[in-house]
């Protein structure tokens, strides 16, 4: 093997020029060095894909004999109100976190581009929360919420406003969800924005303000304009991961519902998508209906990727 | 907002300007703090006091008591090892696996690259709910369901790190260095070892710390894929932890909740600065 080793003398940057007639043998040790992804993805990710396709035209409890089903999952989906319900509840969450955190962040960022001292410092700061494991901080939140030992109703309280039954109501519930995730994502967002905002030269504010524009003009005229790029990562990730969402509203409401730790709370008003895909797959045993839940998933974010894209590219046009 | 501080008008006006700036800054530095403080706060007192109003703002004195109850209700040690093994594995074979293929992509031509990547950007996009239920079949089919082995196996190389590692190499590994070595009578293995993985060791520090992390942090597929209670992560016993009770007793969930956090802090001490820089830098390219 070592012989195939030997490249003809390379003066060219070309590492392996391409023999004609050598064959693939020649790059053996090329093909190699890349299969352990491509086993794994062999395993675990192509044929999952298309075994979870197959399983949701069929009904199977992950134990017995499959069952051709035809289209049966899938009208059943669309008629299920559950499923409409959890879709329901994932945007809402997803709106009431999004819009905030990525006002918040941008302002963040901004303030955090004009002052120049502690800058380093700020941005750790502000990241923690970011690489704090879901669980804990859902943790940490559902008692920062609960109704009789809680911060937030102390200070409401305080101040003489009625305390909410913060995990036990349809919308205290999305509320607190969406507080967390705002809380997890706006340091994060605001440095990615800072970033973006660093690649804007300093020279075309100057210009800006010589032609007489006040903070705010400038700011919709070329630092938004400028930031689209930014925004639509920010949006994007956000959009993937924030109708994703499972650790949150699972840790937080496993035990407010007596018949699944899935159900997402009392009435299921806190019930996401994936927590209604685990419900039906890992509650239920319901792998073929599980398999059409999962599937269903995927075509609401690519749905909703499609929309932000468009939002984004055209507003700044 | 400059007005507010008129008091001050010996000062420049750049000065009362900063404080300005910086007022709004520390409250939402205070903001993310705060859930890290209320968290060492409750895991100081006991279940009564933290149930007694107003809530408690200062330690109490029951740390050591809640952390004697955190060790009877679970196997905390036992989890915190399966974490430990689970997210040091991991990064240890993503590390390799990764930079090898990411090495190839960038610097070397064969037949079906193209083709190959391309597939590789594509399982980039695939959301995991899909892959969750097969993969639940093939485990409990090779009999892999409930080890550790069903955390480690899958996660053991990613689109991700592969395709960042390749952006990474493609400007850092100059080619001349590359030839200059191949004259020298050096291998594939030997360009890697000797001549790749010097020159990237800051990128195989961001993938590592960020693997890491995740890791650790991961929650959906151990829940599912550790069937035995008494076997299982940090995270997943942290959140039966959370369950098991009636009312939960918050002291020692949150006793739980800080001691799984410090391996993490450590991690993201060390690479905070990169971190944050890269996934940034990464962020505006993209």
């Amino acid at each position: 093997m070592a012989v195939l080793e030997q490249t003809p003398p390379a003066v060219t940057p070309q590492p392996a020029p391409t023999g004609p007639k050598k064959g693939l043998r020649k790059y053996w040790h090329l093909y190699a060095a890349i299969s352990p992804f491509y086993l794994i993805f062999l395993g675990f990710g192509l044929f999952p894909v298309g075994f979870s396709l197959y399983l949701s035209f069929h009904r199977w409890d992950g134990l017995g004999s499959m069952e051709w089903a035809g289209l049966s999952q899938y009208q059943y989906l669309l008629s299920d109100s559950d499923f409409w319900n959890s879709i329901g509840n994932t945007v809402v969450i997803w709106a009431l976190a999004t819009f905030p955190m990525i006002f918040l962040a941008m302002v963040t960022a901004v303030m955090l581009n004009s002052a120049v001292r502690f800058k380093g410092l700020y941005r750790v700061a502000y990241f923690l929360p970011n690489v704090t494991s879901v669980v804990a901080i859902a943790i940490v939140f559902g008692s920062i919420f609960s109704t009789n030992a809680g911060m937030v109703n102390a200070v409401l309280n305080a101040v003489g406003i009625d305390q909410v039954a913060w995990l036990n109501t349809p919308w205290g519930i999305k509320v607190t969800i969406a507080a967390l995730m705002t809380w997890q994502w706006t340091g994060y967002n605001a440095i990615i924005f800072l970033a973006g905002l660093q690649t804007i030269p300093g020279d075309l504010y100057e210009a800006a303000r010589m032609d007489g524009a006040g903070p705010i003009q400038t700011f919709f005229r070329i630092t938004l304009p400028l930031l689209r790029p930014t925004l639509l990562f920010v949006l994007v990730v956000s959009t993937v991961t924030g109708l994703q969402s499972f650790s949150e509203p699972q840790v937080l409401l496993q035990t407010s519902s007596n018949d699944s730790t899935f159900a997402g709370g009392p009435g299921h008003s806190g019930q996401t998508m994936v927590l209604y895909f685990f419900q039906q797959t890992f509650d239920n045993n319901d792998f073929g209906y599980g398999a059409a839940v999962a599937w269903g998933i995927f075509l609401v974010v690519v749905l909703f990727s499609i929309i932000n894209w468009r939002l984004v590219q055209r507003r700044g046009d | 907002m400059a007005s507010i501080k008129e008091s001050r008008t010996s000062i420049k006006g750049s000065r009362r300007r900063g404080i300005a700036l910086h007022l709004p800054l520390i409250v939402s530095t205070l903001i993310s703090a705060f859930p890290f403080y209320w968290a060492v706060i409750m895991s100081t007192h006991s279940s009564s006091e933290i149930f007694s109003y107003p809530p408690k703002l200062l330690p109490g004195t029951h740390f050591l008591e809640n952390v004697r109850n955190l060790f009877d209700a679970v196997d905390f040690f036992g989890s915190m090892w399966n974490s430990l093994l689970v997210a040091v594995s991991v990064t240890f074979l993503v590390l390799l696996f990764d930079s090898l293929a990411a090495f190839v992509f960038a610097k070397f031509e064969f037949p079906g690259k193209g083709l190959l990547f391309g597939l590789l950007m594509l399982i980039f996009m695939v959301p995991a709910q899909l892959s969750v239920i097969p993969q639940f079949v093939v485990m409990a089919k090779i009999g892999w369901i409930g080890s550790m082995t069903a955390l480690i196996v899958p996660a053991a190389a990613n689109a991700f790190g592969i395709f960042w590692m390749r952006q990474y190499m493609k400007t850092a590994i100059h080619d001349e260095l590359l030839d200059a070595s191949r004259l020298d009578g050096a291998n594939f293995l030997r360009q890697y070892w000797h001549v790749a993985l010097p020159v990237v060791r800051p990128g195989l520090a961001f993938l590592g710390i960020f693997t890491f992390m995740g890791q650790w942090n991961d929650f959906a597929w151990p829940l599912i894929a550790l069937t035995n209670p008494n076997n299982v992560t940090l995270q997943v016993a942290l959140s039966q932890l959370n369950g098991t009770h009636g009312t939960t007793d918050y002291g020692i969930v949150m006793t739980g909740a800080l001691l799984a956090l410090i391996p993490l802090l450590i991690v993201f001490a060390i690479g905070a600065k990169q971190i944050i820089g890269d996934l940034a830098k990464g962020a505006v390219r993209g």
